[in-house]
C-alpha cells in the first residue's frame, strides 16, 4: 500500500488514478498511523510552500515524514513535494522539512533562452531531463523523453551529490533530486504520459536503495 | 528547453464530440473518451474539452466524461464551457481535469479569475478569449475586441488590455481564439497571436484557423504562441498529430517526439 500524503495541496486524485491504472494500491491520507503503516509514501502537491508547510505541521505530518525518511521507507516527492523536502523556500520564505540540504529559489526575472527569447514564468509544459546519475527509479528514461512541468520555483540542493537530473529553462536547474530512500521530481509523472507512468511504476518497485 | 505543445480541441455537447465551422452546423464525430484516448496515444501534449451543452441540467454528463477521460489519459487536459462559479471549477478539477477555462463568465465577472486562482492555483486557470478584428478606436486601441456568444455580441473590451488584466488577476494561461479565423482552415490570426503573446508573461495557446502544417509552424514561430490548438485538421484526418509533430520537428521546432 502506498500513502499519498494529503495536506490539502491541490488535486491529489491524478496521482491516485495513475497508480490505480498501474495496478498499485494506494490511499490518499492525512492520518499519521496510516502513513506509518504504508510501505511507501508519495508527497505530491501543487500550491504554495508556506501553506503546505503550515498544513503539514498542523497535521503533525512534518514529524511523520522526517521519521519515515530516517527509517528508510521509500519516499517520492512530486512538484511542490520536491521543494518542501529542502531546508527553506523563497516562496513565502517558508521553513521546510530539511530532508535534503539546500533551498528553493524563484526563477530569475527576466529569463531568456539560449536564442535570447524571453521565457515565460511559470515554467509550464513539456521538457526533458538530463540524467546525472543512475537511480533505480529513473531507469529507462531516454534523452528524448519529456515530462510535464508547472512551477515558478525550483530546487537548489546544497551539493551535486543530491542531483540526479537537470532540466534547462533559461537556467539549468535540478529537476530530480534525492538522498538515500528519498527521490523527488519537479515535474508531474502522473501527467507525463508513458514516461511518467514508467517512473511511478519503478518507484512502486523500489527498495529505497541505490548505488552511491 | 520547453517544447511547443500540440493540443487537440474537442467540442462536446450532451456527452458527444462535435466540430463546428464558425460555430454553426455542428456535426457529431464521436465519443469524447475514445477520442481523447486516441489523441493521447497519438502524441497529443494536452487535450482541451469545450462543453457546449446548452441546458445546465445536463452538465453532469460532462463531469462523467471528465472522470472517464481522467482514468484513461495521463497528460494534462482542460475543460471549458459553462464554468460560471468556483463550485463549477471545483467539480471539474475534482473529476480529474488539470485546468479549467473561463471565457464569458470572466468577461462578466473578472473576479472569478482571482477567486479561482486563489482557490486552486493560477496554473489551473485558463482564460479563454474570443476575439474579433475591428477598426482601431480609442476604446479598442489594439483593433481586437472581445466578443461572446460565438462572436455575435461585442463587449467593448480591448483584447490586449483584457489579456494583461487577466494575467494580473491570476490567470495562468490564455487560450486565444480568433473568431475570424475559427473554422476557416485558412491559418491562425498571426498578428493577434504575437501581439498578445509578446505582451503577457503567461503561455498563450493559439486557436482557430489551422488548415495545414505550415499554419501551425507559423503560429508557433512567427506568431510566438506557446501551443497550438488543432481541431478539424486532426478530426477530419487531414493530418495526424504524429505527422504534425514530425514535420515541426524536421523544421527545427522543439516538440515532444517520444510518447
Amino acid at each position: 500500500m502506498i500513502a499519498i500524503v494529503d495536506y490539502k495541496a491541490g488535486n491529489l486524485s491524478s496521482v491516485e488514478r495513475a497508480l490505480k491504472k498501474l495496478g498499485f494500491g494506494c490511499r490518499i491520507t492525512q492520518r499519521r498511523e496510516e502513513i506509518l503503516s504504508c510501505e511507501r509514501i508519495i508527497i505530491p502537491g501543487v500550491g504554495a510552500a508556506g501553506k503546505a508547510m503550515s498544513d503539514l505541521k498542523r497535521l503533525g505530518l512534518d514529524e511523520v515524514l522526517r521519521y519515515e525518511f530516517n527509517a528508510g521507507k521509500p519516499i517520492l516527492g512530486i512538484c511542490l513535494g520536491a521543494q518542501i523536502i529542502l531546508e527553506r523556500s523563497r516562496e513565502n520564505e517558508a521553513e521546510c522539512l530539511g530532508l535534503i540540504e539546500g533551498n528553493v529559489e524563484l526563477f530569475p526575472h527576466p529569463l531568456f533562452s539560449e536564442e535570447k527569447d524571453r521565457l515565460k514564468i511559470p515554467h509550464m509544459g513539456w521538457n526533458s531531463v538530463n540524467l546525472r546519475k543512475e537511480h533505480p527509479v529513473l531507469e529507462g528514461i531516454a534523452p528524448a523523453d519529456e515530462f510535464y512541468f508547472v512551477h515558478a520555483y525550483y530546487p537548489l540542493p546544497a551539493s551535486d551529490e543530491y542531483v540526479f537530473g537537470t532540466t534547462c529553462y533559461g537556467i539549468e536547474f535540478a529537476s530530480v533530486i534525492g538522498y538515500n530512500n528519498l527521490i523527488a521530481v519537479q515535474f508531474h509523472p502522473e501527467k507525463s504520459g508513458k514516461a511518467g507512468l514508467r517512473l511511478l511504476e519503478k518507484f512502486c518497485a523500489w527498495d529505497g536503495c541505490y548505488a552511491k | 528547453m520547453l517544447s511547443k505543445r500540440i493540443i487537440p480541441c474537442l467540442d462536446v455537447r450532451d456527452g458527444k464530440t462535435t466540430k463546428g465551422v464558425k460555430f454553426q452546423g455542428n456535426i457529431d464525430i464521436g465519443d469524447p473518451v475514445e477520442m481523447a484516448r486516441f489523441y493521447y496515444k497519438e502524441g497529443a501534449d494536452e487535450i482541451v474539452f469545450y462543453d457546449i451543452t446548452a441546458s445546465s441540467d445536463r452538465r453532469n454528463i460532462m463531469i462523467d466524461v471528465v472522470r472517464r477521460v481522467a482514468e484513461e489519459i495521463f497528460i494534462p487536459f482542460s475543460v471549458g464551457g459553462g464554468i460560471r462559479t468556483i463550485e463549477d471549477m471545483r467539480r471539474v478539477l475534482l473529476a480529474g481535469a488539470e485546468k479549467v477555462s473561463v471565457n464569458t463568465a470572466a468577461v462578466r465577472n473578472p473576479e472569478i479569475i482571482t477567486d479561482g486562482a486563489r482557490a486552486f492555483g493560477s496554473q489551473c486557470i485558463v482564460l479563454g478569449m474570443d476575439v474579433k478584428k475591428v477598426d482601431t478606436s480609442r476604446k479598442i486601441p489594439s483593433g481586437y475586441e472581445i466578443v461572446i456568444h460565438g462572436g455575435r455580441t461585442y463587449m467593448g473590451i480591448d483584447a490586449l488590455e483584457w489579456a494583461k488584466e487577466a494575467e494580473n488577476m491570476g490567470a495562468g494561461e490564455i487560450c486565444l481564439n480568433s473568431i475570424d479565423a475559427d473554422g476557416t482552415q485558412q491559418g491562425y490570426e498571426m498578428a493577434l497571436t504575437s501581439l498578445i503573446s509578446e505582451n503577457v508573461n503567461i503561455p498563450v495557446i493559439a486557436s482557430g484557423g489551422a488548415g495545414n502544417i505550415d499554419h501551425i509552424y507559423d503560429v508557433l514561430t512567427k506568431g510566438k504562441a506557446d501551443a497550438a490548438l488543432v481541431a478539424s485538421i486532426v478530426h477530419h484526418g487531414t493530418h495526424t498529430i504524429k505527422q504534425i509533430k514530425e514535420a515541426l520537428h524536421a523544421q527545427g521546432v522543439k516538440v515532444r517526439m517520444r510518447w
